[in-house]
């Protein structure tokens, strides 16, 4: 897989970040490095073999469906860069 | 030339856990803003979810009531979006394994006969939180509380044909859901909510238009209105030698139009990867057995016991068994009275006539469900008489009254001492000397004219038919 300039600009509006000139040729190099190195992996005969998303042997945690208090609003807002209403104060998402 | 229209569903029903899917935050609807918020649900870093296992007993007995085959090795996968309604900006939900496949639910068609509409697969998911728009700031607030409520997504083929039909298959839906209590399923609070993916053909046609996808319909009214609507744009276009772009449209209910969504149109791109944070879910066979063994009646099995056993109408039996709240209003007023047809009639009159005057949903019905069954009771012992007893129910359902209280407070029985009606009705004749002179002349529609005097003296609580013998007694 090549990581090109076009593939690095739509991952800065997927991420929702912009990087500098000098950010987006770091990117390339680096991502490039990266992606290479895990392409090794392709070269591997996986027929039959089942993909895996966990590696421990661990199935079935869950929880009882029981309520326990939550955080207090100011608490929970404490951080927000905006906020109003208790609510947290987000860009326009209405169309 | 004549078009087909194709329409699948994606359902979403939050489920009534009194837990939120991944921390114990409460589920409850309504409550102040970000009141029931934690580090998990609002994706403070360092925080792990933990499933709550309410979720998966709910969305087996879903898969079950809904024919579908339940998968033994499932897990969940990461979908990743950017969006201030989602604080992890990922949804934990299901991609590739999800806990139910290949079922079906049945509705009834056009020509009344039943149609089976395939089920792809229900996965389990968290809900998103609320934005709203505050005009002041011209900004959005975003409220958590709905984030990590558990939702169930009921994806079925494309095999609905019309908007009758895919509103036929939402309350079927909703029936099952109700009946195995999984979900409160009340539209107006958003606990059922479809997506409607649209697309239109020539009749005959082997493939399948472009489809378009409208988000978020709340409604049964909203659905059709945008089906209908969207077919007809569809098909306009394609008239005018133009074609349909695949895309996502918003429905706006108020103006009945749709139109393109922009947003979030070339940021779908989800990057699912498995939930490395919660190991995979094993279920085993005695755990889906066991599931079935406890799975309740459901309404298909319900309306043809009622039509084979109790002797009711099919068009009444359909109507009750649609809701799980008017088949427990039935079951208990046909315990109640012992005569479970005199209970449908009444559901189908007066409760189905009340709800409908006072724009209630059968869910809202708020008075002692055991009232109606005493009422019944009340006609039947010649107590009061049918009439009277409509009046009282119309108290009955707006002010939850007791039936025996409410008839004795407000004099209604009817009076069964027959020395007190003919005394009224004595009296009545010696008013209408000019009527009685009639009759015995031979004017026979005198009587008639009599016997609504008599009622009306003794204020319409005695039988009828009691009256009339008496006054033809009395006049010999
Ligand atoms: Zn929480």
């Amino acid at each position: 897989m090549t990581i090109d300039r076009n593939l690095v600009l739509y991952l800065e509006k997927l991420g929702r970040i912009r990087l500098t000139e000098e950010e987006r040729a770091a990117c390339e190099t680096e991502l490039q490095s990266i992606i290479g190195y895990f392409d090794q992996l392709n070269s591997l005969d996986t027929c039959g073999v089942e993909p895996l998303s966990h590696s421990f042997p661990v199935a079935n945690v869950m929880r009882e469906d029981c309520t326990a208090p939550s955080m207090e609003p100011a608490l929970l807002l404490s951080n927000a860069p905006q906020k109003k209403d208790n609510c947290f104060l987000v860009y326009r998402t209405v169309e | 030339m004549q078009y087909e229209t194709v329409i699948g569903l994606e359902v979403h029903t939050e489920l009534s856990t009194k837990s939120k899917i991944f921390c114990a935050c409460a589920t409850r609807f309504g409550a102040a803003p970000n009141t029931q918020v934690c580090p998990v649900c609002s994706g403070m870093p360092g925080a792990l979810p933990v499933l709550n296992q309410n979720v998966v007993e709910y969305a087996v007995r879903t898969g079950l009531a809904t024919n579908c085959a339940i998968t033994r090795g499932t897990k969940f996968d990461r979908k990743n979006y950017f969006y201030p309604d989602l604080p992890k900006a990922y949804q934990i939900s299901q991609l590739h394994q999800p806990i139910c496949t290949e079922g079906w639910v049945e509705i009834p068609n056009a020509e009344n006969r039943t149609k089976r509409i395939r089920i792809r697969e229900i996965h389990m998911e968290e809900d998103a939180g609320k934005l709203l728009h505050d005009p002041w700031e011209d900004a959005s607030l975003a409220d958590y509380n709905r984030c990590g409520v558990p939702l169930l997504e009921i994806v079925s083929q494309p095999d609905l044909r019309s908007a009758e039909e895919a509103v036929a298959y939402v309350e079927k839906l909703k029936a099952i859901l109700e009946y195995i209590g999984v979900s409160d399923c009340k539209m107006q609070e958003g606990s059922l909510r479809a997506d409607v993916n649209v697309s239109v053909r020539p009749c005959g046609a082997g493939e399948y238009g472009t489809r378009t996808e409208m988000k978020n319909l709340n409604s049964l009214r909203a659905i059709a209105r945008a089906i209908a609507s969207e077919a007809a744009r569809q098909i306009g276009l394609l008239e005018e030698g133009g074609r349909v772009v695949q895309e996502t449209r918003r429905w706006d209910d108020d103006r009945g139009e749709s139109s393109p969504m922009r947003s979030k149109e070339d940021a779908q791109d989800y990057k699912y990867f498995p939930e490395p944070d919660l190991p995979p879910i094993e279920i085993s066979e005695a755990q889906v057995e066991a599931a079935r063994q406890a799975l309740p009646e459901l309404p298909e099995t319900k309306k043809r016991r009622y039509i084979t056993e109790l002797g009711l109408p099919e068009y009444d039996t359909g109507i009750i068994t649609g809701s799980i709240h008017l088949v427990r209003l039935f079951e208990r007023a046909s315990d109640q009275c012992g005569n479970p047809k005199e209970a449908a009639n009444w559901i189908m009159g007066e409760v189905l006539g009340q709800l409908k005057a006072t724009q209630t949903l059968p869910e809202d019905m708020s008075f002692d469900p055991d009232s109606l069954g005493r009422l019944i009771a009340l006609v039947q012992s010649n107590t009061i008489n049918r009439g009277t007893a409509k009046k009282v129910f119309a108290e009955v359902f707006s002010k939850n009254v007791d039936p025996e209280a409410y008839v004795q407070e407000h004099g209604l029985a009817l009076i069964t001492d027959r020395g007190a009606i003919v005394q009224a009705l004595r009296q009545m004749l010696a008013a209408n000397e000019k009527s009685v002179a009639q009759y015995k002349g031979g004017k026979a529609q005198a009587l008639q004219y009599l016997i609504g005097q008599g009622m009306r003296a003794l204020k319409g609580q005695a039988p009828a038919q009691e009256v009339r013998q008496l006054l033809e007694e009395l006049l010999e």
